[in-house]
């Protein structure tokens, strides 16, 4: 089985959100970049378990500039056997998609695992837009993944619950929480990630359908309204009478 | 050029995120001087798919076929592509929620769609350009996006724009589009659904509580709160990773997204990660033992006091609330 692991750089979970040039850029000073969550803890880190149990390659992609080479070698280091990065600033979702669609088409992969989501731009869109491209079958949101010969078994999460799918060979998934649990690398993976080989793809032509033309931060709370644990029946009334919520 | 919507019923009926979806495309059509025209799934009576009309739609397409019985984005994108092209639609409206979320993207892909997901509010116009807002890095800020291309599609954040009710002109008809269940790629084979719970992301009630609750033993009076104020469960990460709840409860960045209209953190200390994935909520109120917890920084209402005293008594009061007491 061929995985190909759609991963995105993302900033830390604590970044301290700021924007230069008016508004218009994120500001990424300072900031240190991770791999996108949902991709490293439960996309990667399941394609990997399924490689080791029944064999297989484990290839990470990222759309991005070079500077994204430390969090490639993360994911070496962690355990994918080889990566690639198309060397490009990500300049919109259907931007990024066509990118991997591309690569894909050239390259024989199996199954193509995305995030959920990006923690920074939250679209959970390139993962729907690769299978359009391809017309693959898209499980969206999978909390887990078997494989079974020439189909998959998901779970994936659904309004109040969740359904059982079955999908034939090749498709595309988005990973939910669920599907694995976050590895560390070790310094074997570390060292080993040293020599892997890291293909630079060069862009393919495309165009953009959005983009962002500027930023703001949202409105700050005015400040909380403390009641005494003494007087609950205060924010009984507080809560129908001025939030006007139950 | 009509708006087209996609509502997708449930069990032969529509809830708040499609009325939302419906009113949203409205406005839009509104604002392109054209019609908002709605798809729907499920062969559903003529009464129940006119109840979208209330929402300013004026004409509800029902496509009833056996191959899209089950969800399956790939499939319902493709008929929903050939849709636009019947109706002469090239603005798609979608809910952001479980449907949307998978459907949008395959569905922007296929008709070269620029598309934005989680939209808060309107779009401007500017000639053929759309500038839409929604949220990025997790609630944490806002982008104004541009839509350039011909063809949009917005997926619309639920619990975010109110829907509003006019005069009903809808009309309903069948739109006959070819589709067969041997084009189908994911088959579903088991549905589960917590029965009697109310759903985590429709929920317009949410109770949460974390670590501070000590242990899975406790949770009786969450339960309860949320029973008496007919609310969702849900609980802070490291709680679901030590299997006190289900990980389905686990809300924030990492998590479910969350935004209904009245959050109750019981002992959650508010991490920034915690936040993200429930500051969208309108009103959010924490009860926390240490003044300094950060979740109160975020809250509109807040207790300093330990759960074990307070939670019990806020049962009473709400219980004597809701009895009308
Ligand atoms: C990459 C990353 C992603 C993450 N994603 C998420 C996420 O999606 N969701 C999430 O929730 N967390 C997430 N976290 C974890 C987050 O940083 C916090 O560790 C977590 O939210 C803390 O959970 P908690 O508030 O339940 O526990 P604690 O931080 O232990 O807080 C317990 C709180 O309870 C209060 N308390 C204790 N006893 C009582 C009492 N008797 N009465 C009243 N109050 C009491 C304490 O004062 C304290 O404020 C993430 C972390 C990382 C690094
Ligand atoms: N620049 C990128 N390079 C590789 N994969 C990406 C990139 N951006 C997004 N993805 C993948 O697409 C998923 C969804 O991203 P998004 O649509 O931005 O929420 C991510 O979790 C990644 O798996």
């Amino acid at each position: 089985m061929k995985f190909l692991v759609c991963i995105s750089k993302a900033p830390d979970t604590t970044t301290k959100i700021a924007f230069t040039d008016n508004n218009t850029k994120f500001n990424n000073d300072k900031v240190q970049f991770i791999i996108n969550p949902y991709d490293e803890w439960y996309a990667l880190v399941r394609a990997l378990e399924l490689k080791e149990k029944s064999g297989g390659t484990v290839t990470v992609l990222n759309v991005g500039a070079v500077d994204n080479e430390a969090i490639i070698r993360k994911a070496l280091a962690i355990g994918a056997d080889d990566a690639v990065r198309i060397d490009a600033e990500p300049a919109d979702a259907m931007f990024v998609a066509k990118q991997i669609a591309e690569y894909v088409k050239a390259n024989a992969f199996d199954i193509v695992l995305c995030g959920k989501e990006t923690i920074d731009y939250n679209g959970s869109e390139v993962g729907g837009m690769i299978a359009g491209l391809l017309d693959w079958g898209f499980v969206s949101l999978a909390s887990s993944l078997e494989l079974n010969g020439n189909t998959a078994t998901l779970n994936r999460e659904i309004a109040g619950g969740h359904e059982t799918v079955e999908v034939s060979i090749p498709f595309v998934l988005s990973a939910a929480k669920g599907m694995a649990e976050a590895r560390i690398p070790n310094m074997r993976g570390i060292m080993a990630a040293r020599t892997k080989p890291i293909t630079v793809v060069p862009v393919a032509a495309s165009e953009n359908y959005t983009s962002i033309l500027s930023y703001e931060l949202p409105k700050e709370k005015t400040g909380v309204r403390l009641v005494s644990a003494d007087n609950v029946d205060e924010l009984v009334a507080l809560l129908h009478n001025e939030a006007k919520v139950i | 050029m009509p708006v087209l919507v996609f509502a997708e019923s449930a069990n032969g009926t529509f809830k708040k995120s499609n009325f939302e979806a419906v009113s949203y495309g409205a406005k839009v059509a509104a604002q392109l001087g054209t019609e908002a025209f709605v798809v729907s799934f499920e062969n559903l009576s003529d009464d129940v798919l006119k109840s979208l009309g209330d929402y300013g739609a004026t004409k509800i397409y029902r496509i009833a076929n056996d191959a899209l019985k089950n969800f399956e984005a790939g499939l319902y994108a493709k008929v929903l592509h050939d849709a636009a092209k019947k109706l002469n639609a090239n603005v798609v409206i979608f809910s952001f929620n479980y449907e949307g979320k998978a459907i949008a993207p395959v569905l922007a892909a296929k008709m070269n769609a620029g598309y934005v997901a989680g939209a808060f509010a309107l779009p401007e116009l500017e000639g053929s350009t759309m500038k839409i807002r929604k949220n990025v890095f997790s609630g944490k800020a806002i982008a104004l996006y541009a839509i350039h291309s011909e063809n949009k599609i917005i997926a619309l954040t639920p619990n975010t724009v109110a829907p509003e009710k006019t005069e009903n002109k809808c009309s309903v008809e069948n739109l006959d589009i070819t589709v067969s269940s041997t084009e189908s790629k994911v088959k579903v084979k088991e549905v589960v659904k917590a029965s009697g719970k109310i759903s985590l992301s429709d929920a317009d009630i949410v109770v949460s509580a974390g670590r501070g609750l000590k242990g899975p033993e406790n949770w009786g009076m969450v339960e309860e709160m949320a029973t008496i104020l007919g609310a969702a469960t849900a609980c802070s990460r490291p709680v679901a990773d030590i299997h006190w709840r289900p990980h389905e409860e686990h809300v924030g960045q990492t998590g479910l997204t969350v935004r209904p209209n009245l959050y109750i953190a019981l002992g959650i200390s508010g991490a920034i990660q915690h936040l993200a994935g429930v500051n969208g909520s309108k009103v959010i109120v924490v009860i926390n033992k240490d003044p300094e917890a950060p979740f109160f920084k975020a809250a509109d209402y807040g207790i300093v006091g330990d759960v074990f005293e307070v939670v019990p008594k806020l049962n009473e009061a709400f219980k004597k609330f809701k009895s009308g007491a």
